[in-house]
């Protein structure tokens, strides 16, 4: 049987599957479907300082492959999080845990981060300073090379482990962010969050979110995404997590191949709450396939 | 326990050119998993153009055909596919989503109505079933604009006594299901699915009167499993999610 375990910072993931923040809840949603110890990792729902409520409803609509959400990091804060969550996933489940954390500003940033850091279970964070659906902060940080970077550089002061950074695709040139925040001290970056979009009702000539603008995900976004993948991991020399729109295996290997060292699956819960095992049998069946000892050889092979 | 399987239409009926009644069995033959009246599936559609699931209600339920009936109102490009399945179609069901209506007897003295209009009828039909196997009488009052959009009336009519209200006055009382005179009698609780204004009428009469009252809310949602949070009801506990709170809410929980 081919090795199909990764490194991403610190991690040693036994799969590169993970799944997208905000997809997968805190876990114990998907227990009904898959045993979550089979994953590489999985990363929480978006955590911010304080508590969060949220943008009203509605926050989503169906689009072309697709869908549009504007949800606004609704959390608990991570206080919550530490007391009533964590506790009980950290007991549960063997896999990677890693929190993705948004603010609103950058001490915020830093200030849940220092809290994630004492949490023995809590391998890894993802620093999201790419959500499209809040008003202050979020995608703010992520558009330009100088935010990027002072996010980073708060959170790289107080965490000490494995340290992500999860890029917006709502720039011009999403590489030179993946450089700004590898050289602040990121021990990897993922991309693409959604891409920000928007759909209009027209017979009632209202838009479908109460936010009008959204987050789009799905297969839409993904050819997108793995262009995307492929300029930063030329660019950078920190591990490129890909995801956008994956729905299969075929999609995670794609990722891959454009330079991935591993992937989120996202969206895809909603429609298929076991497809995450699904993409790890692929992956081992397509390593069976192609004669491939180790998964770490197609990484980034275009 | 939630799970995903697939299934096979048994019966496909074509009610009218808007709606169809679905029975569906699992395919492999296993036995359904326990469900709840108010509790609902998540359908996947196999339509190119079609993305997500989609949310449907359990109208019925019958354990020793070990089937499950699904009323679909043609509503979208989904329901459009669904609505046109015939005999023998495979579909990929999660189940049983949400949590359902309560069934334990009222504590006040007064009748048990169960309102619905339109496709907001669909849960009621089980959920008459379940109360009358509990030892509760049931009586259902159904609205619609006509008859002709009254949706099988005696499956109602076998189960309890069924008042009618027709915008028209083809059926029943003539006007909105607010105004049929049983609302006047002594009622111990109410269940009511429908759309969103005849389930704000109907809470606010319940309110006023202080009668015990559930609804059945039918928000967008995407998983369906309280992952996505997309489709979140502003409650007195904040905004909560639909598919996993819900789609049952006691009316003393909503801000409406």
């Amino acid at each position: 049987m081919a090795n199909i375990s990764v490194k991403v910072g610190a991690l040693e993931l036994r799969n590169p599957v993970l799944t997208a923040s905000g997809t997968f809840g805190y876990g114990p949603e998907f227990e009904p479907f898959i045993d979550l110890n089979r994953l590489g990792g999985y990363i929480v729902k978006g955590t911010t300082l304080n508590p969060r409520e949220g943008n009203p409803y509605p926050r989503m609509v169906e689009t072309p492959s697709g869908m549009l959400n504007a949800v606004g990091l609704q959390n608990k804060g991570v206080d919550y999080f530490i007391e009533h969550i964590y506790p009980e996933i950290s007991e549960r489940y063997s896999s990677h845990l890693i929190v993705n954390v948004s603010g609103a500003k950058t001490e915020d940033y830093a200030e849940t981060a220092r809290r994630l850091n004492a949490l023995e279970k809590i391998s890894a964070i993802e620093v999201n300073i790419s959500c499209p659906n809040v008003k202050e902060g979020g995608m703010a940080f992520g558009t330009t090379t100088t935010g990027a970077a002072e996010v980073t550089k708060a959170v790289r002061a107080v965490y000490d482990k494995t340290l992500i950074v999860k890029l917006s695709p709502n720039v011009t040139n999403i590489a030179e962010i993946a450089k700004a925040v590898e050289a602040e001290g990121a021990d990897s970056v993922s991309l693409i969050n959604t891409l920000m979009g928007m759909s209009i009702d027209v017979e009632r000539r209202q838009p479908h979110l109460s936010t009008i603008t959204g987050g789009l995900s799905g297969p839409a976004v993904r050819p997108v995404a793995v262009r995307m993948v492929w300029q930063t991991a030329r660019a950078v020399n920190i591990p490129v997590i890909g995801l956008g729109g994956i729905m299969n295996g075929r999609d995670a290997i794609e990722f891959m191949l454009a330079g991935a060292t591993a992937v989120e699956i996202g969206t895809a819960n909603f429609i298929d709450p076991m497809v995450t095992m699904k993409v790890i049998d692929y992956m081992e069946d397509y390593c069976e396939r192609h004669g491939i000892k180790d998964i770490n050889e197609i990484i980034g092979c275009i | 326990m939630k799970e995903v399987k697939d299934f096979t239409v048994t019966a496909a009926e074509r009610i009218n050119e808007l709606y169809t009644l679905l029975r569906v069995k699992p395919t492999d033959g296993s036995m359904l998993p326990r469900i709840e009246p108010g509790q609902f599936v998540q359908v996947a559609v196999n339509a190119p153009d079609v993305f997500l699931r989609r949310p449907i209600s359990v109208n019925d339920v019958d354990v020793a055909d070990n089937s499950l009936d699904l009323l679909v109102r043609l509503a979208g490009k989904g329901t459009r596919v669904l609505t046109g399945l015939e005999t023998g179609a495979r579909l990929n069901i999660m189940l049983p989503l949400g949590h359902g209506f309560s069934l334990s007897a009222p504590s006040s003295a007064g009748r048990i109505l169960l309102i619905g209009g339109g496709v907001g009828v669909a849960p009621l039909l089980y959920l008459g079933r379940r109360l009358r196997e509990s030892g509760i009488q049931p009586e259902f009052l159904l609205g619609a604009r006509s008859e002709s959009d009254l949706l099988r009336i005696y499956d109602f009519r076998a189960i309890g006594r069924v008042h009618l209200s027709t915008e028209d006055g083809s059926a029943g009382e003539k006007g909105l299901v607010t105004q049929h005179s049983v609302l006047a009698e002594p009622i111990a609780r109410i269940y009511c699915c429908g759309p969103s204004p005849m389930m704000k009428a109907v809470a606010k009469i319940a309110a006023e009167r202080d009668i015990d009252c559930e609804i059945s809310l039918e928000n967008m949602m995407a998983c369906g499993l309280g992952a996505c949070l997309c489709c979140v009801e502003n409650t007195v506990k904040g905004n909560v999610c639909v598919c996993t709170e819900g789609p049952v809410f006691n009316i003393n929980m909503l801000n409406w």
